[in-house]
């Protein structure tokens, strides 16, 4: 176990420089965005004089060195900057609104997982008959519709025209107000202070925009598991499982998908990623105030604090993910071992 | 275990500030006529409309929980929609004004029934604390201040507790109504300064979340590109307390799903409507559409006359004619504007602002004038409009490339991203053929002329310069409206510019807020923002 542990250390040190690389890159990225920040903030009738007081107040009348040097001194004390765009401390709006963002990736993925993962087994057990194709045209449709036309159809159908869904406004209908903070997950913290009306109210505005993720992230996942269980069912092992007499599903889930699950988790903490970047049109849609409209509106404003802050912490996530599904593969695998 | 004890505490503690409005709270979603649910597609960023950055929305803050000196009336428009009266300004603040015989400067008596909400009455000293607060915190607060002649806090006297004057350097129009625009807005300066420090003399972060007025709603709750919450100031003494006891604006940034909301009746108001929902809304007949046209704003095309071959008049005027204005007003504007095009005379009869321009589409014209300028073959050129407004730039600019293909002049098109779009036309002034939508908040031509006509003004995109039009704007921009020489030096202004043409007027366009049939008194202002105040429900 220790053993593990240093493992788990060295593999978090390695990740260092690549983080180092991230704080320049997205530095220096920001200032190469068009559009003029002091211009756009200095409001619909600034003149001249006004434009460039608010370049003075926003330090960007120095040199481009001193500003890094001033950013990464904030940094090291945990200071992002505030946001212009919004108002409000960088590192607030990431704590509240990323919750928010992971809350519904979770749950699309959870969604995506349960309905794929069958579905590639089931294709992949009998592969080239009529339900592999219909496997396949159901994948490829998600993924090739844009999320939010899928987002505003399933709302189009649910919202407006049946009425079982809740009105798509964000988080919680205006009736109900946010649980205590504790996580920042909605369905967490209305748990954990035992409300249960809004934790089903949260989990009901959460259907929608996890649904319209979950149907764009189908289709890697189910071909993956499609791709891999095909080669596990075609190993000798399986083969001589078969041959002792073995039961059906024990081949099939013990045996096959356990091998395959290898290959699986690794596309996972990849879908996982791309649909954090994806969430930004589904936000739009539902209102979600999650980080992806936040890095969107960030991005139009040239409001350099946020989308650096932004970056970053995409960047951890990513470091983050990916450690964790590496850790997840040494306790599935005793093969791999976290160094390679 | 301590971690856990940690925790509960923690999440003890969160729920204390949410205490006291959860009963309330749990009433507002009975949907009673008290209160009303607004949905809105843009984000405030800051309660304090001074603070640096602020943008256009939050200004809607400022004008339901802050008062003013004074305010402008209400009228009724010919379809029964209400909006603005630029031409009338009423007590607000202050209960009486008057100026000095000189006109140079005005004194204000300050209604003694006016409190803020900690109870403390508003006094002089309040308003020129606001007052020299706009003036000195710089950006877009003290540009309009100066609009009105004020930039100075020496101009600002509080003579004695309820009385304030003002000294100008020379006599304005624009002072009073400049006065009534959101920007003026009085701050409890005893609540501000006990909150300031060495830094931050003007206690601009904790206004930027704390506001600290007197006006007829105050803010319950803000959660950050979610929503905010007005409730009504209940002790408000100076006007008529509101109709509605809260006010909830949910930010919901999609279009489609916000008009899907009020449709299901989930909203009560929808504000800044695009003109294509405007006409539906109307076709079917179920959701209540009210707007105005917006004072002293036209949609236009800027012709950069820095720029060959829009340098020379003729063909300026030549792609006057070759525009199709009435195809832009339908399929642009889906009839939402009112046309600023085909004037029967060159000679304005009278000095209404926006007015039509004398040109309209004729092909035949526009080549003869194009043939006349040198340019039998035509000419190759860029059209830029911003991809923020592109829900009428851009079939308007595919309507104008058409029309100008017919004279032979080639229009490739440029969609610059709304943030890199004021740096492009307005600052740098660099687009040769551009589209244009500057709406000045005080009513007058020559305000608009100062702005848009005046060589090097911010909305002068078209670098356009006329001494006559220098002269005759400085000399007009503060001369009463009722002054002999007013009229004619406007309408000789306005045909200067329209046989110029270095913006070709297109059309005025609406403000329109759709709303359920139940809700009354949406009033249409210049600030486009939501004015709560005179809402009702049935």
């Amino acid at each position: 176990m220790k053993n593990k542990i240093t493992q788990i250390l060295r593999r978090l040190f390695q990740s260092i420089p690549s983080i180092i690389g991230i704080v320049i890159i997205s530095f220096l990225l920001t200032r190469a965005l068009p559009g003029d920040p002091a211009v756009y903030f200095a409001g619909a009738m600034a003149d001249k004089e006004s434009i460039e007081q608010v370049r003075v107040s926003l330090g960007l009348d120095k040199g481009i060195v001193e500003q890094f040097f001033i950013y990464v001194q904030n940094l090291s004390h945990g200071n992002l900057g505030m946001s212009l765009n919004t108002g409000l401390p960088v590192l607030e709006e990431l704590t509240t609104r990323l919750p928010a963002s992971l809350e519904l990736t979770f749950l699309g993925l959870s969604f995506a997982l349960i309905i794929a993962i069958p579905l590639g087994i089931l294709s992949a057990t009998k592969p080239g008959t009529w339900i592999d194709h219909l496997t396949r045209v159901l994948v490829t449709m998600g993924v090739s519709l844009p999320t939010f036309f899928t987002g505003l159809f399933l709302i189009y159908i649910f919202y407006y025209l049946l009425g079982i869904a809740p009105s798509p406004i964000g988080r919680l209908e205006i009736m109900y107000l946010s649980p205590p903070h504790v996580t920042g997950f909605y369905t967490i913290d209305s748990l954990l202070a035992n409300d249960m009306e809004t934790f089903w109210a949260s989990v009901r505005q959460l259907m929608l925009p996890a649904i319209t993720l979950g149907i764009f992230a189908l289709a890697p996942i189910a071909r993956m598991t499609r791709a891999s269980m095909l080669n596990a069912l075609s190993s000798d092992f399986i083969r001589t499982a078969r041959a002792n007499g073995l039961p059906r599903s024990k081949i099939l889930i013990t045996y096959a998908l356990r091998n395959s699950l290898l290959s699986i988790l690794t596309t996972l903490g990849m879908v996982f990623s791309f649909l954090l970047g994806a969430n930004v049109l589904v936000e739009k849609v539902f209102s979600w105030p999650g980080i992806g409209s936040f890095a969107i509106e960030a991005l139009v404003a040239s409001d350099y604090a946020a989308v650096q802050g932004f970056v970053l912490t995409m960047a951890l996530l990513f470091v983050v993910v990916n450690l964790t599904i590496d850790i997840i593969l040494t306790l599935i695998d005793p093969r791999v071992s976290i160094d390679n | 275990m301590e971690r856990r004890d940690f925790m509960r505490i923690a999440g003890a503690a969160s729920i204390l500030p949410f205490l006291r409005y959860l009963p309330t709270e749990a009433n507002a979603a009975t949907g009673s006529n008290g209160v009303l649910v607004v949905v809105s597609g843009n984000n405030i960023n800051s309660l304090d409309l001074h603070r640096k950055g602020t943008n256009r929305p939050s200004y809607q803050v400022t004008v339901n929980i802050y008062d003013r000196l004074v305010k402008f009336g209400v009228k009724t428009l010919p379809d029964g929609s209400y909006a603005y009266d630029s031409t009338k300004i009423e007590p607000e603040i202050a209960q009486s004004w008057e100026f000095s015989d000189d006109k140079k400067s005005i004194t204000f008596k300050i209604n003694p029934k006016a409190k803020f909400w900690d109870g403390t009455p508003v006094t002089a000293h309040d308003v020129k604390w606001s007052f020299d607060r706009a003036v000195t915190l710089g950006g877009f607060p003290t540009v309009q201040m100066k609009a009105g002649s004020m930039s100075d806090p020496k101009q600002f006297v509080a003579v004695d507790d309820i009385t304030f004057r003002i000294d100008l350097p020379f006599p304005s129009k624009l002072t009073l109504p400049d006065l009534a625009v959101p920007i003026p807005f009085i701050i409890n300066s005893k609540v501000a300064k006990a909150h300031a420090s060495a830094n931050d003399p003007w206690a601009t972060e904790y206004l930027h979340k704390t506001p600290a007025g007197s006006g007829p709603y105050k803010i319950l709750r803000w959660d950050p590109g979610q929503q905010f919450v007005y409730q009504r100031n209940e002790d408000y003494a100076i006007a008529q307390k509101p109709a509605i006891k809260r006010v909830i604006v949910r930010e919901v940034p999609s279009a489609s799903t916000r008009r899907a909301l009020l449709e299901r009746k989930d909203a009560d108001l929808y504000t800044n409507v695009p003109p294509k929902d405007v006409k539906e809304f109307k076709e079917e007949g179920k959701i209540k559409v009210s707007g105005a046209p917006i004072d002293n704003c036209i949609h236009v095309l800027g012709l950069n006359v820095k720029y060959k071959p829009f340098d020379n008049k003729k063909v300026r005027q030549a792609i006057a004619y070759a525009i199709p204005y009435e195809e832009i007003l339908s399929s642009a504007a889906y009839g939402r504007g009112k046309p600023m095009f085909g004037a029967s005379s060159k000679t304005p009869s009278n000095i209404v602002w926006p007015q039509p321009s004398p040109y309209n589409t004729n092909i035949e014209k526009a080549k003869k004038l194009l043939e006349e300028a040198g340019f039998k073959d035509g000419f190759k050129t860029t059209l830029s409009y911003n991809l923020g407004l592109a829900s009428w730039q851009e079939p308007t600019a595919l309507l104008i490339q058409e029309g100008l293909k017919k004279i032979g002049i080639k229009v490739k098109l440029d969609k610059i991203p709304g943030a890199n779009w004021r740096t492009a036309a307005l600052v740098e002034k660099r687009l040769p053929m551009h589209l244009e939508n500057f709406g000045g908040w005080l009513n007058y031509p020559d305000y608009y002329f100062f702005w848009a006509y005046k060589y090097g003004h911010l909305f002068n995109s078209s670098n356009y310069k006329n001494e006559k039009i220098e002269k005759l704007t400085d000399e007009t921009l503060h001369m009463e409206i009722d002054n002999p020489k007013y009229e004619n030096m406007i309408k000789e202004m306005i045909e200067i510019v329209y046989d110029d043409v270095p913006r070709i007027p297109l059309y005025q366009p609406y403000l329109d807020a759709a709303m359920q049939k139940n809700i009354d008194g949406y009033v249409s202002w210049f600030h486009r923002q939501l004015d709560c105040t005179t809402i009702t429900k049935s």
